[in-house]
């Protein structure tokens, strides 16, 4: 089982390193479009993301109540579940 | 009808990655041609090609820009950049004024087998990623570079097969000419891997050489040639009305006078004499001038036996009396395709510029057909004030444009 401290350090490094988010921008309670700049074209960038770093697929509807940064990792951590 | 000149210019080739490099390597008769042992591990007939470096553009493009570039769109940035540069034309004025862009561009090979690849091997289409489409569809070099540059006027590629750069200087001329247009980016990129040219190899069209120095192998007009060496990069050119040149200072490298075209109806892929002399008589006809007028003509010649002897046969047909220096810069930078007829206008004009002839290398024996024609086989010092460059492509395209020095 991947621990929540495991799944944020990934994720922070693939928005850091593959996406180009200023690290002082990463915080859980970041806005993923408003604050870290993402568009709707980077969500498919980051299902791609998430199948590489994590093994699991999502789909566009998993993204419905995924605001903030907080949110993402726990989806990921529920679809690891 | 108004008049279009020049206004900035760019190349990114297997000769130099700048004008002033192309520009050194053009008066010194140097080859870009190598040999590429991937190709025959592939499966090619032929080994030899032009190669370019792939550019890094991480310092000069966010993420979002930089994945939906492939290889073609890439080297057509770098040249864009450097022709609006030299065009003298900032991100203020692109805001400012309604520009637009028209360039050649006839595959994207690599970019479509790899996202393919990639979907065949996740058997999801999503994880393909979201630049896949962007680097896969024909306009990709159209469309990134009028998003990254904010442009707001004309905005279509060109398919012409080899004659696709030309065409996209043609039809640029043509918009601003009839006052559609101010400023038009023209251009050519061609895609150098080993995917893109394959099925091209596989007409046993390319050449295997009969030496092993691969410089040697691209040799148009020659008695001893045996086919076309592949290249690639892009060109840029900046089309603009004079008007609208004057108004901004800008610096005026040349004017383009004539544009002339046509289509063979004939075979698919081996060209013919009657449809390249009609564009080349055709663009005289546009220009208002003689074809003893022409200082320099820039042949199509790629370095196949039927081509160029077609070609050497049509450019007698309208320039024997006169007879002016020809040269095929192939025989250096190889055959750079969906980009040739936009590189060897910006190759004619830095010959105009610092006057000289660049020289077709490998001439040695010329056929009975080339014989006819005054071939420069060795670096000519010669003023140019008017020079014709020829495009011919499958399907029997054909553009011809007649470039002044302004």
């Amino acid at each position: 089982m991947m621990t929540k401290e495991v799944i944020t350090e990934k994720v922070d490094a693939f928005l850091i390193d593959e996406f180009e988010v200023e690290e002082d921008a990463i915080a859980p309670g970041a806005n993923l479009k408003d604050t870290l700049g993402l568009d709707s074209l980077d969500f498919v960038d980051l299902v791609v993301a998430v199948e590489s770093n994590f093994g699991v697929k999502l789909v566009g509807e998993d993204f419905t109540n995924v605001i903030t940064l907080k949110d993402f990792y726990n989806l990921i951590e529920k679809k690891l579940a | 009808m108004r008049r279009v000149v020049i206004t900035g210019m760019g190349i990114y080739s297997c000769i130099g990655q700048n004008l002033a490099q192309v520009k050194d390597a053009l008066y010194a008769g140097k080859s870009g041609i190598v040999f590429d042992q991937n190709r025959i591990d592939f499966g090619y007939r032929s080994a030899y090609t032009g190669m370019v470096d792939l550019p890094d553009l991480k310092s000069h493009l966010s993420r979002r820009q930089r994945i939906s570039l492939g290889e073609e769109a890439a080297y057509a940035f770098v040249a864009t950049q450097e022709a609006l540069s030299n065009a003298k034309i900032n991100q203020d004025y692109l805001d400012k004024h309604e520009v637009g862009i028209i360039y050649g561009n006839d595959s994207t090979a690599n970019s479509t087998v790899e996202s393919v690849d990639k979907i065949r091997e996740k058997n999801d289409t999503t994880l393909v990623g979201s630049g896949a489409i962007f680097k896969a569809m024909n306009s990709t070099v159209t469309m990134n570079l009028s998003t990254i540059f904010k442009l707001k006027g004309v905005n279509f590629t060109i398919s012409a097969a080899c004659a696709s750069g030309s065409h996209s200087i043609g039809m640029g001329f043509q918009l601003i000419k009839s006052g559609l247009q101010d400023c038009v980016i023209t251009g050519g990129a061609q895609e150098i891997n080993t995917i893109a040219m394959s099925s091209f190899d596989g007409l046993g069209v390319f050449a295997t050489g009969s030496s092993d120095d691969p410089t040697k192998v691209s040799r148009p007009f020659d008695s001893a040639r045996n086919g076309l060496v592949p290249s690639g990069g892009a060109a840029t050119l900046i089309l603009e009305s004079y008007e609208s040149a004057m108004k901004r200072g800008a610096p005026i490298l040349a004017e383009v006078i004539g544009y002339g075209f046509s289509s063979n109806g004939d075979h698919i892929s081996t060209p013919n004499e009657e449809g390249p002399t009609r564009a080349m008589q055709k663009a005289l006809n546009y220009a208002e001038i003689k074809a003893a007028d022409i200082d320099y003509v820039n042949a199509h010649a790629t370095s196949t036996p039927v081509g160029d002897a077609n070609e050497a046969k049509a450019i007698y047909n309208v320039f024997g009396g006169s007879n002016p220096p020809v040269s095929s810069t192939k025989s250096m930078t190889g055959h750079e395709c969906w980009m040739a007829g936009a590189s060897e206008v910006v190759y004619s004009i830095l010959m105009m510029q610092h006057s000289f002839v660049a020289p077709n290398i490998n001439l040695e024996n010329p056929d009975e057909d080339s014989k006819k024609l005054n071939l420069v086989s060795e670096t000519l010092n010669k003023k140019i004030d008017v020079f014709l460059s020829n495009s011919f492509g499958f399907g029997g395209t054909n553009s011809a444009l007649i470039v002044k020095k302004p």
